[in-house]
């Protein structure tokens, strides 16, 4: 069997197109794990994983977490807001503290981007980036295109677009690099205030009127306004933006064909998306949820096989 | 590079079906009994003898299943290559259930006892039993004994013994190769 190309996951602009069909193929078969009775395997029971959040997450870190002891390996966390962090300690300092006790995998979030880049040059671990500020976001960005493989058979030649705010997304950077690895036409759609002035050059379609982006597309990709990253404000008003970039049943039952929405979460209901959009059939906001835990234990077992003992 | 026949196509055939019809004195009409075939070479045997107990001797529920041992196995990191998964298909329950497992060759019995811990997912099997085309005699390291035996073969371990099969090999045989 060919094996990941990289020893850390620190973004998808460093994976190929193999590597992702790799962490695909594994993730099917933990899937099936995970709907066992017994929904664990021994694989990593000699591996000890640090989770470091120097970031509030809650869907992330419990969905790491479930996926490393899904597979058996020793799991201790860490929050910034409780650590010597707070005292002045460097990145640096506190991780390599943390590996000092063995540690042999660090899935880290951190608010600066490049954060697992700098720390894997670093450091001797395996890192796995949980999100770095407004950079990436690599596992979101491959259980996203899984979902989209399990709903619709393929990603290649599909038509997605990222609806809201981009400037701030590192959900949106990694899923424009991942869909276009495997193939498929992005578009970004959101108030021209929320929209990188160069991001044309990453060869996607921007566009700012949100009928036109979901009658041109197959799968809707809705993100969170992530009022804790803006410092000033990018539209006049949450209401203003619902009417203009929020989709409701009867925007969706307009369009002429029945297009898939996903969200990243956590939702804010009857702001990006109404209600009965999230809990429609055409939404597969949980399945990603699920997706994710079968997506992280696919990543992380793949980088565990690379470490010799 | 030499390579011997152990089995051609017809002995084959011949020890599938003794085997078929020793499962068949010990476990009557199948109705507590599940067949499991172990990914990924198991496979085949399995499939085949659960074919031969329907279509031969008319038993009707043969309850067939595939287990992959891959995320059970003891060498993870051991070896240079990643260790790649197969499928698995169990869609019933094995809880108080006689479980047969069926493999092509055994030799250390590392692989049958991942399967003894990967099978405990699917439930609590009223007991397991192995069966095996070829059995390497001298080479285990556990003890781990087969139930049903196609051919016992004394190979040293420099020696490999290939099973193919028909529907993926293009004949059904049993080969000794010797490098």
């Amino acid at each position: 069997m060919s094996e990941l190309s990289v020893n850390h996951l620190l973004g998808i602009k460093y994976l190929n197109k193999q590597d992702i069909q790799l962490i695909f193929e594994t993730a099917d078969h933990f899937k099936e794990v995970i709907n066992r009775p017994i929904k664990k395997v021994p694989s990593l029971r000699d591996i000890t994983i640090a989770n470091l959040f120097f970031e509030n997450s809650t869907r992330t870190k419990l969905s790491f977490e479930l996926a490393e002891k899904r597979l058996s390996a020793d799991v201790i966390n860490f929050s910034a807001s409780q650590s010597s962090v707070k005292k002045g300690e460097t990145l640096i300092d506190t991780v390599n503290n943390i590996l000092s006790m063995k540690v042999d995998m660090v899935v880290m979030r951190h608010p600066n981007p490049g954060a697992g880049v700098f720390l894997s040059k670093h450091v001797n671990a395996s890192i796995i980036n949980a999100g770095d500020g407004a950079h990436e976001h690599p596992t979101q960005a491959l259980l996203d295109s899984y979902s989209i493989r399990e709903r619709l058979g393929e990603v290649k030649g599909k038509k997605v677009v990222i609806v809201g705010d981009i400037l701030h997304s590192r959900v949106a950077l990694s899923n424009i690099f991942a869909l276009q690895l495997q193939g498929a036409e992005v578009m970004v759609c959101g108030p021209k205030t929320l929209i990188p002035k160069y991001i044309d050059k990453l060869g996607v379609k921007v566009e700012t009127n949100l009928r036109t982006a979901l009658n041109w597309c197959d799968v809707a990709n809705m993100l969170r306004v992530q009022n804790e990253r803006m410092d000033i404000s990018y539209f006049p008003s949450t209401r203003e933006y619902t009417q203009q970039f929020g989709v409701n049943k009867e925007l969706l039952d307009s369009l002429d064909k029945e297009i898939t929405i996903m969200h990243p979460g956590p939702i804010n209901r009857g702001v990006e998306i109404t209600s009965d959009v999230a809990d429609s059939k055409q939404a597969i906001i949980l399945d990603q949820v699920q997706n994710g835990v079968a997506i992280r234990m696919a990543v992380i077992y793949l980088l565990a096989s690379k470490i010799k003992q | 590079m030499s390579q011997k026949v152990l089995l051609n196509a017809k002995e084959v055939n011949i020890i599938l079906h003794r085997l078929a019809c020793q499962l068949i004195e010990n476990h009557n009409d199948f109705t507590d009994t599940v067949l499991i075939g172990i990914q990924p070479r198991g496979k085949f045997l399995a499939n085949r003898i659960a074919q031969m107990l329907r279509n031969d001797y008319k038993i009707k529920n043969v309850q067939l299943g595939h287990l992959d041992i891959t995320f059970f196995r003891d060498d993870f990191r051991r070896g240079d290559k990643p260790l790649e998964a197969n499928t698995t298909e169990i869609n019933f329950v094995v809880e108080d259930k006689k479980v047969v497992f069926i493999d092509d060759v055994l030799y250390t019995g590392r692989s049958i006892r991942s399967a003894l811990t990967a099978i405990q997912s699917f439930g609590r099997p009223k007991g397991i039993e192995l069966l095996t085309l070829i059995d390497r005699r001298f080479s285990r390291h556990l003890p781990i004994q087969p139930d049903y035996r196609g051919r016992q073969v004394d190979a040293i371990n420099k020696e490999k013994v290939k099973v193919n099969w028909a529907e993926f090999d293009g004949e059904d045989s049993v080969y000794l190769i010797s490098k």
